[in-house]
C-alpha cells in the first residue's frame, strides 16, 4: 500500500493522539548477506510518523547496508519489511519512492547549471505532452519552498548556492514527492555551524509535517539535538534502541564502540620556539581575505576558526601557494617567501614542501588523495624526490617498502596492507593515510584543514593522537576547523576569522568552547543587521 | 585484505549436497578470477579455443609467430596510447603520427640515398627525422593540453586534421618510393635466429616502457596526475612538465611503430595508420586501462594488443569479411568497457563484505 502525506492524517486519526501507534515502517528480523557473509544480522527497526529516528555506529557497522535495504537499493536476504503493517518487497529505488520513501544521500545529486525549480522537478513528469508547464511549475516550487520555510528564489541557479542551501534544495526535492518517510544520510557532513542550524530548522518543519525521518550521523551532538529515538549498530548487529532523552553521549559511544573513549582530547603542551610562519597584511587576489596578520611558532597548535566562508581556509591555502595573492608579506623561518613590494613570490606547493610545510586539504577525495592508488603510493607521492625514495630519476622501491613498514605500524593499519587501494578502505583510514604523508618527510608546520571531517569517533581520537605526536616531535600545527570543541581543546592560540578578516586572537586559558561560541555568536548578530 | 578467495559461505545455510557445494566453489573461484584478472583472460581463452578448434593452422608455430610479428606495431602504439590514457587523456592523433613519420622518414631517405651501397646513413638520418617530426606532434599535443588546457580529446583530434593535411600536402597523396632496400630488408622482413626484427625492436621497447612507468619518478607522477590532478599538484608535482613528457614519450613510441610499418611496406604513405586510434584505445580498454586515468598495467595492455591481432588473424583464417571484422572490433571495445564496469561493481561488493568482517 502506498503511503503519502495525504493519508498520513488518516493513519494518525486511527490511533491515539500523540505518538501514532502503528509504525510507518517496520523491519522484522532483517538480515543481509553478501557472498554468504553477513553484513546485517537479524535487525529489528521501527519508524513512526513525525519521529526522527537516528542511526549511530562506526563505519562498517551496517548503517549503509540498512539504508540500502530501506531505499530499495538492495533486497534483504532474510526477514520482512512492513509498511503500514503490510509486508512489502522494495524492488528498486524507484519502487521505494512510489511507496513513499525518499532518500537524501551524502553525494550531491543536483544539476548545478539548472535553477532551483528545474532541479526540484527533475525526473518528475509534470508536463502536458511535450511541453513543460512553466507557470504551474513556478507556483508549485514556490509552494514547496514556502511550506519548508525555505527562503530561496525558485529561479536561482543551483551553482550559485552555498553547500547548505544545495543540501536543503535536495531535501526540498525529496520532500516534493510527498514522501511519508525520509532518509537523511549525514546531511551536515560538509556544512558548518550556522548552516547546520538552518538545516535543522528545516528538519523540524519536516517533522511537524508528520514525516518519519531516519537520520544517520557521526555527530552525537546532532543526534541529541534532533532525534526522538536512536538505534546503535555495531558489527552488523543492532545493539540497542533508546529514547534519546533518557540516554547520554557517553552511553551512546560505549554502545557503538564497545568501550569508552578515554581522554578524547589529548593534552598537548606547547613549547613555543622560534617563529615559523609570519603573515603580514595579506590580501588575496579574490578579496576573500583582507589585511590578515598571523604568526605560528614552532611547537604550538594555532587554531583558525569562523563561520563557513569566513576565509580561514583561504589564508592557509594562500600560504601553500594555492590562492593568488594581491599584497602583503609572508615570511617562513627567516626567508621572505612572498613580498609584493620587492617582487618576491616563491610560494608554490613544491617550494613550501621543500621548506618543511605540509598542507592537508579538507576535501580528501577531491584534492588530498589519489583514490585509485594504494596506501603506499599515496603516502610517498609528495616525498618521492627525497633521497630515501629515489636517486635522481629512479624510484627506490626497496627504500619505499622499508619506510612503509614503519608507517603502517604507526598508523595502526592492523591487517590492512599498504598495497590496498584507497577506494576500498574506510573514510577514517583514508584520512589517516593523508596525515601519514607527514611521517615520511621532515615537516615543521602542518596546515590541517578540517582534519576530522566525516570520520568516526575512533579515528578522530587517533588523529588527535597523531597531532600530539607531531607536536611532541617539535612540529607545529595550523588547525583550520569549524568544529569548535576541537579547536578549543587542542589549540594554544586561536584566531577567529570573519569575512576574511581576523576579528579576535585568544590564547592560553581564555580558550574554551563557550568563549569561542560566544565570540562567534556575536559575529552572527552583526551578520543579521548589516550597517 | 587481499583477494585470495571469497569468504566462506556461512555455516547455517540449508544443507547442501557436495555437488552443489563443489559448484559454488568453482563459481566463487571464477568470480575471483574475474575480479582479479578482468575481462582479458576470458576473451583470450574464448578466442584461442574458438579459433583453435575451427582451424588447425591457427595454433601452428608459423601462424603464432606471424601473429606476434603483426602484433608488434599495435603493441607499440597501444603502449603510447596507454601512457596518454594514464594521464586521463586520449590520443586520437596516433594514426596521423604514423602517416607523418612514414612520409618524412621516407622522403628524407629517398633524398639522401644515392642509389648505391647499403645507404645506412640515409636510413639512420631518415629514421631520426621521422622520430623528430613525430615527437614534435606529441610535444604540441602536450603543450596544448598542459599549458592551454585544451581537452585532450579536442587537442589530438584537431591535430589529426592539421597533421594529415600537412602529410597530404607533402606527398600530394602519392606513395613515396626510393628508400634504400636495406631498410625494408632489415626492419621490415629481417630475422635474427628466426625471430623477426620488429619483434626484436619491440621487446626492448616494452622493457623501457615498463621501467619508465614503474621505476622512475615521472612514471609514478603520470599515474598520480591521471588519478587525481589536484592531489598531484598539492603534492608539489610539476604536472605541466609531466604531461608534456607523457605526450612526447608516447609520440616517440608511436614513431618507432611508424618506422617499422614503413619498412614493412617499403613505401612512405600519407594514408597510413587510420585504424590505429581505435585499435590502440581498444587494446588499452581490453587491458583494463581506466578511461578516467591513473589505472592500468603495461603487461595487460601488451596482451590486449596481441589479443586484437589474434582475433583479426583468426577471422582472416575463417575468411570473415573485413567489414564484419570492423563490427567485431568495435563491439569488443564496447564489451570491454561494460565488463570493466561490472568488475568494478563486483569488486565493490566484495570489498564491502571483506570490510564488514
Amino acid at each position: 500500500m502506498k503511503i503519502t502525506q495525504n493519508n498520513l492524517q488518516a493513519i494518525a486519526t486511527k490511533s491515539s493522539p500523540g505518538r501514532v501507534d502503528q509504525p510507518l515502517l517496520r523491519l522484522r528480523g532483517i538480515s543481509k548477506h553478501f557472498f554468504g557473509s553477513p553484513a546485517l544480522h537479524e535487525m529489528d527497526f521501527e519508524l513512526y510518523a513525525g519521529e526522527v529516528h537516528a542511526l549511530f555506529g562506526e563505519n562498517g557497522a551496517g548503517k549503509s547496508t540498512l539504508l540500502q535495504l530501506i531505499t530499495g537499493d538492495s533486497q534483504p536476504s532474510q526477514g520482512n519489511i512492513l509498511i503500514n503493517d503490510e509486508v512489502v518487497k522494495i524492488k528498486s529505488v524507484h519502487h521505494a519512492k512510489d511507496l513513499g520513501i525518499s532518500a537524501v544521500f551524502q553525494e550531491y545529486t543536483l544539476v548545478p547549471p539548472l535553477t532551483v525549480e528545474e532541479n526540484l522537478f527533475l525526473g518528475s513528469n509534470l508536463s502536458t505532452g511535450m511541453f513543460l508547464q512553466k507557470k504551474q511549475l513556478r507556483q508549485w516550487a514556490r509552494q514547496t519552498l514556502d511550506r519548508l520555510k525555505f527562503d530561496l528564489k525558485p529561479d536561482q541557479l543551483v551553482m550559485h548556492l552555498s553547500h547548505a542551501q544545495q543540501r536543503m534544495v535536495e531535501i526540498a526535492k525529496a520532500f516534493h514527492s510527498r514522501p511519508a518517510i525520509m532518509v537523511l544520510d549525514e546531511p551536515t557532513a560538509a556544512l558548518s555551524g550556522r548552516e547546520t542550524t538552518q538545516l535543522f530548522a528545516m528538519i523540524d518543519v519536516l517533522k511537524h509535517e508528520g514525516i518519519g525521518i531516519i537520520y544517520v550521523s557521526h555527530r552525537t551532538s546532532e543526534i541529541f539535538r534532533l532525534s526522538d529515538r536512536v538505534s546503535v549498530l555495531r558489527d552488523g548487529h543492532l545493539v540497542t534502541t533508546q529514547d534519546t532523552n533518557t540516554t547520554t553521549e557517553d552511553q551512546l559511544i560505549e554502545f557503538a564502540f564497545g568501550h569508552r573513549i578515554d581522554s578524547f582530547f589529548p593534552t598537548i603542551t606547547a613549547q613555543p620556539g622560534r617563529q615559523l610562519l609570519d603573515v603580514k597584511d595579506l590580501n588575496l587576489a579574490n578579496s576573500l581575505v583582507q589585511n590578515v596578520n598571523l604568526t605560528v611558532n614552532a611547537g604550538e597548535i594555532v587554531g583558525v576558526t569562523g563561520l563557513a566562508g569566513s576565509g580561514a581556509a583561504d589564508i592557509a591555502r594562500a600560504c601553500f601557494g594555492l590562492n593568488p595573492m594581491k599584497s602583503g608579506v609572508i615570511t617562513y623561518l627567516d626567508d621572505q617567501v612572498y613580498n609584493k613590494d620587492l617582487g618576491i613570490n616563491d610560494v608554490t606547493p613544491r617550494a613550501m614542501l621543500d621548506r618543511g610545510m605540509l598542507y592537508l586539504p579538507a576535501d580528501r577525495r577531491a584534492e588530498g588523495l589519489v583514490m585509485d592508488h594504494s596506501v603506499r603510493q599515496n603516502i610517498s607521492l609528495s616525498s618521492l624526490n627525497l633521497a630515501k625514495f629515489s636517486t635522481g630519476f629512479w624510484v627506490r622501491r626497496k627504500g619505499e617498502k622499508n619506510v612503509m613498514e614503519n608507517v603502517s605500524r604507526r598508523l595502526k593499519l592492523n591487517q590492512l596492507s599498504v598495497e590496498n587501494v584507497l577506494h576500498h578502505v574506510s573514510g577514517g583510514t583514508q584520512q589517516k593515510v593523508m596525515l601519514a604523508k607527514g611521517f615520511v618527510r621532515d615537516v615543521q608546520l602542518f596546515i590541517l584543514d578540517e582534519p576530522t571531517i566525516g570520520v568516526d569517533i575512533d579515528t578522530r581520537a587517533e588523529i588527535y593522537q597523531l597531532m600530539q605526536e607531531f607536536c611532541a616531535a617539535g612540529a607545529s600545527i595550523l588547525l583550520i576547523s569549524s568544529d569548535l570543541s576541537e579547536v578549543a581543546n587542542l589549540s594554544h592560540r586561536v584566531y577567529i576569522i570573519h569575512r576574511g578578516q581576523i576579528q579576535t586572537e585568544i590564547s592560553g586559558k581564555d580558550i574554551s568552547e563557550t568563549s569561542l561560541k560566544h565570540h562567534i555568536d556575536q559575529l552572527d548578530l552583526h551578520e543579521v543587521s548589516p550597517p | 585484505m587481499t583477494l585470495h578467495s571469497l569468504p566462506p559461505t556461512q555455516p547455517n545455510q540449508p544443507k547442501t549436497t557436495t555437488e552443489t557445494r563443489y559448484m559454488s566453489k568453482i563459481l566463487n573461484f571464477l568470480v575471483v578470477l574475474y575480479i582479479k584478472g578482468g575481462v582479458l583472460p576470458w576473451f583470450l581463452a574464448i578466442a584461442v579455443l574458438g579459433f583453435g578448434l575451427s582451424s588447425e593452422y591457427f595454433l601452428s608455430q608459423t601462424n603464432l609467430m606471424g601473429i606476434a610479428m603483426h602484433a608488434t606495431y599495435l603493441i607499440l602504439v597501444a603502449m603510447a596510447q596507454m601512457l596518454v590514457m594514464l594521464t586521463a587523456g586520449l590520443d586520437l592523433s596516433v594514426g596521423v603520427m604514423i602517416a607523418m613519420t612514414s612520409v618524412t622518414s621516407s622522403l628524407t631517405m629517398g633524398a639522401m640515398w644515392s642509389g648505391h651501397g647499403s645507404g645506412w646513413e640515409a636510413v639512420l638520418i631518415g629514421s631520426v627525422v621521422g622520430l623528430c617530426s613525430c615527437a614534435g606532434i606529441g610535444l604540441v599535443n602536450g603543450i596544448g593540453v598542459a599549458w592551454f588546457r585544451v581537452p585532450p580529446f579536442i587537442m589530438t583530434f584537431g591535430m589529426s586534421s592539421v597533421v594529415l593535411g600537412l602529410a597530404l600536402s607533402l606527398t600530394s597523396g602519392i606513395p613515396i618510393y626510393g628508400m634504400p632496400p636495406s631498410f625494408a630488408n632489415i626492419f621490415g622482413y629481417g630475422t635474427w635466429f628466426d625471430i623477426p626484427v620488429p619483434i626484436l625492436v619491440t621487446l626492448p621497447c616494452i622493457g623501457l616502457m615498463y621501467i619508465f612507468l614503474n621505476w622512475t619518478r615521472i612514471g609514478r607522477y603520470i599515474y598520480a596526475i591521471g588519478g587525481n590532478l589536484r592531489a598531484a599538484q598539492l603534492s608539489g608535482i610539476n604536472t605541466k612538465f609531466c604531461l608534456i613528457i607523457a605526450y612526447t614519450v608516447a609520440s616517440l613510441f608511436t614513431g618507432i611503430a611508424a618506422l617499422l610499418i614503413t619498412a614493412r611496406l617499403e613505401t612512405g604513405e600519407s594514408n597510413l595508420g587510420a585504424s590505429y586510434p581505435l585499435l590502440s584505445i581498444a587494446a588499452c580498454a581490453i587491458g583494463g586501462v581506466s578511461l578516467q586515468g591513473g589505472v592500468g598495467k603495461l603487461s595487460n595492455v601488451v596482451l590486449g594488443a596481441a589479443f586484437l591481432i589474434l582475433i583479426q588473424n583468426g577471422m582472416n583464417l575463417m575468411r570473415i569479411n573485413s567489414y564484419y571484422q570492423m563490427v567485431v572490433i568495435g563491439a569488443l571495445l564496447i564489451t570491454a568497457i561494460i565488463a570493466e564496469y561490472l568488475r568494478q561493481r563486483l569488486l565493490k561488493t566484495y570489498v564491502t563484505v571483506a570490510k564488514s568482517k
